[in-house]
């Protein structure tokens, strides 16, 4: 389920820090969805994950209670066999299975709220510091001019939309910084559906979205 | 003769020195310098528990990890007491998810880390985990013994070169790991002469590209 057209990939410290556990919820959302479609970034993670399996082999030992392995054993027998993850629910899906998770179904379960100019949107629950939700453009749709204070990874599900910087299509990322500020459009065809997560809220230019913004939460 | 070939194939393709090894081992029964026929013993121990289901290999396996495991939880800032329930949780994982251990993907160690990982993120984050797709393949797909020795043999490697990076260094790299760094602390870090690993890390890499590739083919 790969795409070999995928072009923008996570950059290699969000790869680590993923592997590390050292990302907020929202972010590791964006970054388990992506590699459900691009083994590039699967390989890469699993590199890094064998620093951590290294780390872990040196870093000593603290003793165990004495019966710890007896407490294990009961736990085993309590729970046992897990099995795998159940695959996507609908192959033909347009989300990846931690996509699924969080939305509880694919894109017609989805509570969208309108946020004006055809665009909606839907916040997903994540703890920590970072957002995640998913947007809707409508193909030629504009989302409004906007810049970040911090970090935002937009991942494309359907549709594309091309900005400033290039075309992103399906299973590709943008990585929105402090100094990117840009107007994406979504392409004639499909909507476009993109995965955001951000650490926080977005500036926009205009004064009317300055207004509602505290509204929508976008 | 198609044995040869294979190998001859996956050499070209990336040339890592323990295929090549075994290769010439496996191919004239010659006694080779050093042949490693074997991956370490733990990853040897983990699939032999995933073949058998025998409780005296996951003894063994609980002897050597759960103190490790241990250890790492209150690095991480666990109390003894969530340490140790935790450990007991992930060990308990390890049982409950070893069929689904591919060999040719990770070593034992590092297997267990991505599930004590999760624990840590679960137990002391209180957070959610999301991890990718399974692959569509699943742990059906035969492993053949040298791709799990070149994990084996990675793996060997990385710790040695993390052993010999400077002492700030490999803290950094500790910490990072223990969930104490930020990802934006992670990426000023990634930014280090961190060179000797960023290459061990690049050749895993390059085979675990090639592994996927070939099992969507």
């Amino acid at each position: 389920m790969t795409d070999l057209s995928l072009k923008h990939h996570l950059p290699d410290s969000l790869l680590a820090a993923y592997s590390a556990g050292a990302l907020p919820e929202a972010f590791s959302l964006v970054v388990a969805t992506h590699v459900s479609l691009c083994d590039q970034c699967r390989a890469a993670i699993a590199s890094h994950e064998a620093v951590g399996g290294a780390v872990l082999e040196d870093i000593g030992q603290v003793s165990v209670d004495d019966n710890s392995l007896a407490a294990t054993m009961a736990r085993i027998k309590a729970d046992g066999r897990l099995a795998a993850k159940p695959a996507r629910p609908a192959a033909r899906s347009i989300f990846p299975s931690p996509l699924v998770e969080y939305v509880k179904g694919g894109p017609e379960n989805v509570r969208w709220r309108r946020v004006g100019a055809g665009v909606k949107q839907a916040i997903l629950p994540c703890d920590g510091n970072a957002t995640a939700r998913l947007l809707y453009i409508p193909a030629g749709a504009a989302m409004p001019d906007h810049s970040h204070r911090g970090l935002e990874l937009t991942l494309v599900l359907q549709g594309a939309f091309a900005d400033e910087v290039d075309r992103f299509q399906r299973g590709d990322v943008e990585v929105g910084t402090e100094d990117l500020t840009h107007t994406p459009i979504a392409e004639a065809g499909l909507p476009c559906i993109c995965l955001a997560a951000t650490d926080a809220p977005l500036k926009f230019k205009g004064l009317l979205p300055r207004i509602v913004q505290p509204f929508f939460r976008i | 003769m198609s044995l040869v070939l294979t190998h001859a194939t996956r050499s070209r393709a990336l040339p890592h020195p323990a295929v090549l090894m075994h290769a010439i081992g496996d191919g004239n029964k010659a006694p080779v310098a050093n042949p490693k026929t074997t991956p370490d013993p733990w990853t040897t121990c983990l699939i032999e528990f995933k073949q058998t289901q025998d409780a005296q290999r996951f003894a063994d396996l609980f002897g050597h990890f759960a103190p490790r495991v241990k250890a790492f939880l209150m690095k991480s800032g666990a109390s003894a007491a969530l340490a140790e329930e935790t450990t007991q949780e992930a060990l308990a994982t390890v049982w409950q998810k070893a069929h689904l251990f591919d060999p040719s993907m990770a070593s034992a160690s590092t297997w267990i880390y991505t599930i004590v990982r999760n624990k840590r993120i679960d137990a002391i984050r209180k957070q959610r985990r999301p991890e990718p797709e399974d692959l569509p393949w699943g742990t059906e797909a035969p492993q053949s013994s040298e791709e799990i020795l070149a994990v084996s043999d990675e793996q060997a490697e990385l710790r040695r070169c993390i052993a010999e990076l400077p002492l700030a260094q490999r803290q950094m790299i500790e910490r990072a790991y223990f969930g104490d760094l930020s990802h934006y602390e992670i990426a000023e870090v990634t930014g280090l002469p961190l060179g000797t690993i960023k290459s061990r890390i690049r050749l895993g890499l390059e085979r675990l590209r090639y592994e996927l590739k070939k099992s969507r083919e």
